[in-house]
């Protein structure tokens, strides 16, 4: 059964002037980790906070665990747990007081739902008498992250929890969210990482307010159309300009350090054609291979369609 | 012989006992797209301000554009270009006026501003937004702008701090055909970056722990090196030995 | 600059409106003040002394009584600043013995306006000596007796520290409680506490508790300094200082909330604070400049800055050891925007975001 539906979900902000969602619709499981990937300003706050019931949609429907979020907001709010965007805790509180004062809020103790965040809380105990805004990017993310799980809730929101965050915070990070899917907690997480996709059970890339696709992290990279070549030479910059001026290509942008490319049509030999035209440009070193699509290709690719 | 633009030696940064940046030595040559990478509070932003003549080094030595940073520290900042994440535009100007008032800070004529100008609208493509606010263009665009501006004055080196934060795939990916572009026309770019797979896009990469650059070197050697497939790998077995980058 | 419309209204407005303000509303000189007369003499003398009182654009004459105890009540209910006792015999004393005396009362609870008052009265009187020199060539002599009523001594603390009160109490609570709890809005607390089950109003309200004690304290502060350093008296009823006290703290404090309702940024708190709040509460709060003095445009937008029913109420229980009967007028005044703040900000409040 799913724990969070949105059925054909519209925002606009500025009177109606601004799009930020058009016409959303998919489905979140009971336990499961969901990803929704996108850059700044493509709509995941504003989808983040009307599920929170932050926010009231224009048009559509939607529920999470069975509530719907406009009429039952109350009933919402008591069983889901929000980590928003900016960093949501008191500064001039300590580690303990910010955790305490959350209990409290959510009618809860810290001791009676310890377990849950027990791992979490373990990392940054040492800190306990330390004033929030004093800590470290990583450390902030960890305690938000036990303030949002302090009541035990059926549903975890995170919006874009690892933004600047360092690396190996972010990864620590990414393992306690699958440990806490363990405890049969849905989590709807949205990044601008999309590295990170690959780590959630099913993703959604949105851009502009608009779903491109929900699929696994699997499926989506299969349904890349084309095949990809990663290609470079020894000026990186001129073929670039080279390649995006021979005629049989559909897509070709950077990408470490190669560069992605993609035909419109393709035969056994549009290999050898853009190696001879490449020769014919002046470019040396030339190397060429077939690659697999990222989940950014991926992302760029339907951009392009 | 490449010819060298910056090049350290033991340059160190002392807050009271706290060392900052702990003796780092390293060459960035012309031409060159140099990736500095590390994590929070790990040195880089301090390393930066060093370099671009913000801040007094405690110690060493570090020769920027053939300037001395002890000694020249002002000469540095008008032959280098720099441009952050927080975009150095001024959000109620147009693009215009943001172009020429740069151009004034750097010391170029009006002529030049007006020639410069011209250019670069061109090479962008802003005809139609020249008289837009800049608080009203795309972030994307605000990138591409920033970027421009920090490069009018034909600078031997620009410092880019995180300058792809926040914005779409393609997006990202226009923006460093523009950052090969600039090293193409021998400006020497020295960029910071959150995303590691950016860091494979430049010719070499520092990473910084702990105050010191414990690994250099393209990124195919770096991956070598550390037997990893990706920076992110990289990166993380460098950076979980770490001690103070999160505490 | 000039995109900045706000700051460009900010630079360019406040000279003009300063300049108004100082240079029209808020003067010194006092015009049109309440008189009462008791006239026992009702002879030439005090006819002609009363004709040029009238005559006077300082003075309106509120009416002619003739017991003591009326013009006490009088004083008490704030009506008058200042009254004028001729005596029995008033001519026969000056034709005669060559002097008389008037009695001139003033409420000295704001020592300026009195001083001023008792300054026109006695020019008035001069003029009048003056005036009966040139026909008569003798000199009599009007001997004016002053007594300044609640404040014998001309202290400036009377007049000040109800005014001290009023701003600190303002300045704790409007302005903190609006800062602290937009800061809330800005820091991204306020998202998760409305995605709690707790009503979030509720957990705004707890907050402002505590400045709720801090102003308390600062009240016990500033009386306990009063008394004992300024020897300032307190001839009225504590219980009913300190209540009095709480009900505008609590005004103060809805309306700290109310702020926070309507902005969004630290800075707005901030400045509606300050210029909303801080600037009409010294400028039309009564004790820097009175009331009575001001163009009755500004006397009516007075009436809706809360210190200056504090300031009367203070006034009232502090130096004339007034009791509730005196004040209850004004009490209801603050009791009713303290319940009007409170019942716009719960509308205001949104349980959620846009």
């Amino acid at each position: 059964m799913p724990d969070i539906t949105l059925d054909h979900i519209s925002k606009t902000y500025n009177k109606n002037t601004l799009l930020a969602l058009d016409d959303i619709s998919f489905e979140v499981n009971k336990g499961e980790l969901f990803g929704l990937i996108g850059p700044d300003g493509a709509g995941k706050t504003s989808l983040f906070r009307i599920l929170t019931t932050l926010l009231l949609p224009d048009k559509g429907f939607a529920t999470v665990n069975g509530f719907d979020v406009v009429k039952n907001y109350k009933s919402i709010r008591g069983i889901i747990g929000y980590m928003p965007g900016k960093f949501s805790l008191y500064q001039d509180l300590t580690v303990e007081e910010n955790l305490k004062f959350f209990a409290t809020v959510f009618k809860t103790t810290v001791e009676k739902n310890y377990d849950l965040i027990r791992d979490i809380y373990l990392q940054i105990e040492p800190f306990k008498k330390r004033r929030a805004g004093q800590l470290s990017g990583g450390m902030k993310q960890k305690l938000a992250l036990c303030c949002a799980l302090i009541h035990k809730p059926e549903v975890l929101f995170l919006d874009e929890p690892t933004t600047g965050v360092d690396a190996v915070s972010r990864r620590e990070f990414w393992e306690m969210l699958k440990s806490l899917q363990k405890e049969n907690i849905t989590i709807l997480v949205s990044t601008a990482y999309m590295d990170e996709a690959t780590l959630c059970d099913r993703i959604g890339l949105i851009q502009s307010g608009k779903m491109l696709s929900v699929d696994t992290p699997e499926n989506v990279l299969k349904a890349y159309p084309e095949n990809l070549f990663a290609i470079k030479s020894k000026n990186v910059h001129k073929l670039l300009t080279d390649l995006r001026n021979f005629e049989n290509t559909l897509q070709c942008y950077a990408s470490g350090e190669y560069l992605h490319l993609s035909f419109k049509t393709e035969n056994g030999n549009s290999q050898n054609e853009v190696v001879v035209f490449l020769k014919e440009k002046g470019h040396d070193e030339i190397e060429m291979k077939m690659c697999k699509p990222s989940i950014e290709d991926c992302f760029i690719r339907l951009l392009a369609s | 012989m490449k010819e060298t633009v910056i090049k350290t030696e033991n340059l160190t940064k002392r807050f009271g006992d706290f060392v900052a940046v702990d003796a780092i030595s390293f060459e960035v040559y012309k031409g060159e797209i140099f990736g500095f990478l590390g994590a929070n509070g790990a040195g880089k932003t301090t390393a930066m301000r060093m370099l671009s003549g913000l801040s007094k080094p405690t110690s060493g030595k570090a020769i920027v554009a053939g300037l001395d940073v002890f000694t020249q520290p002002e000469e540095i900042k008008k032959n280098i270009g720099y441009m952050s994440q927080r975009f150095s535009l001024y959000e109620d100007l147009t693009v215009i006026e943001n172009i020429k008032f740069f151009g004034g800070i750097y010391g170029l004529s009006d002529k030049q501003i007006k020639q410069k100008s011209e250019e670069l609208i061109e090479q962008l493509q802003f005809q139609n937004e020249i008289k837009k606010l800049v608080h009203d263009i795309p972030l994307g665009w605000k990138q591409k702008l920033a970027l421009s501006v920090a490069i009018l004055h034909e600078p031997k080196v620009v410092f880019l701090d995180e300058p792809t934060g926040g914005v779409d795939p393609a997006t990202r990916k226009q923006f460093w055909e523009m950052i090969y572009q600039t090293a193409d026309k021998g400006i020497t770019v020295f960029v910071t970056t959150h995303y590691l797979d950016e860091a494979e896009y430049c010719n070499r990469i520092s990473i910084m722990v702990d105050g010191r650059i414990d690994a250099l070197g393209t990124p195919r050697e770096l991956k070598e090196k550390f037997s990893a497939t990706s920076m992110d790998e990289v990166f993380y077995k460098l950076a979980r030995g770490a001690k103070r980058s999160d505490n | 600059m000039f995109r900045d419309r706000k700051t460009l209204l900010l630079l360019f407005g406040m000279p003009i409106v300063q300049i108004l303000l100082f240079g029209f509303a808020l003067t010194n000189e006092i015009k049109n003040s309440k008189i009462v007369i008791a006239d026992f003499a009702k002879d030439i003398a005090s006819q002609e002394i009363i004709g040029k009182i009238e005559a006077s654009k300082n003075f309106n004459i509120e009416k002619s009584i003739l017991s003591s105890q009326e013009i006490e009540a009088a004083f008490k209910k704030g009506e008058i600043k200042i009254a004028i006792v001729f005596p029995n015999n008033f001519n026969y004393d000056l034709r005669h013995s060559n002097k008389a005396q008037i009695q001139v009362i003033a409420d000295a609870s704001d020592p300026n306006t009195a001083t001023t008052l008792t300054n026109y009265i006695t020019s008035i009187v001069n003029d009048y000596q003056q005036d009966i020199w040139k026909t008569s060539k003798v000199p009599y002599r009007i001997m004016p007796e002053l007594r300044m009523l609640y404040n014998p001594d001309l202290k400036g603390a009377p007049n000040f520290v109800p005014g001290v009160m009023a701003m600190v109490l303002l300045l704790v609570c409007v302005m903190m409680t609006s800062i602290s709890i937009v800061r809330e809005k800005e820091l991204g607390t306020m998202e998760v506490l409305l995605v709690s089950p707790f009503k979030p109003f509720l957990v705004i309200v707890s907050k402002m508790i505590p400045y709720l004690f801090i102003s308390l304290l600062n009240l016990v502060i500033i009386l306990v300094l009063s008394v004992f350093l300024l020897e300032m008296p307190i001839r009225g009823s504590l219980i009913l200082l300190v209540a009095e006290s709480t009900l505008f703290i609590i005004t103060a404090l809805s309306l700290g909330l109310f702020i926070s309702t309507v902005t969004d940024t630290q800075q707005a708190a901030m400045s509606i604070s300050m210029l909303g709040m801080m600037l009409p509460t010294i400028l039309l709060g009564g004790y820097m400049f009175p009331i009575e003095n001001m163009p009755i445009a500004l006397q009516v937008v007075s009436n809706i800055v809360p210190a200056k029913w504090f300031y009367i109420i203070v006034k009232a229980i502090m130096l004339k050891g007034l009791g509730f009967s005196y004040i209850w007028k004004e009490t209801l005044v603050l009791a009713g925007m303290a319940m009007l703040f409170l019942l716009i900000s719960l509308r205001n409040f949104k349980i959620r975001l846009a």
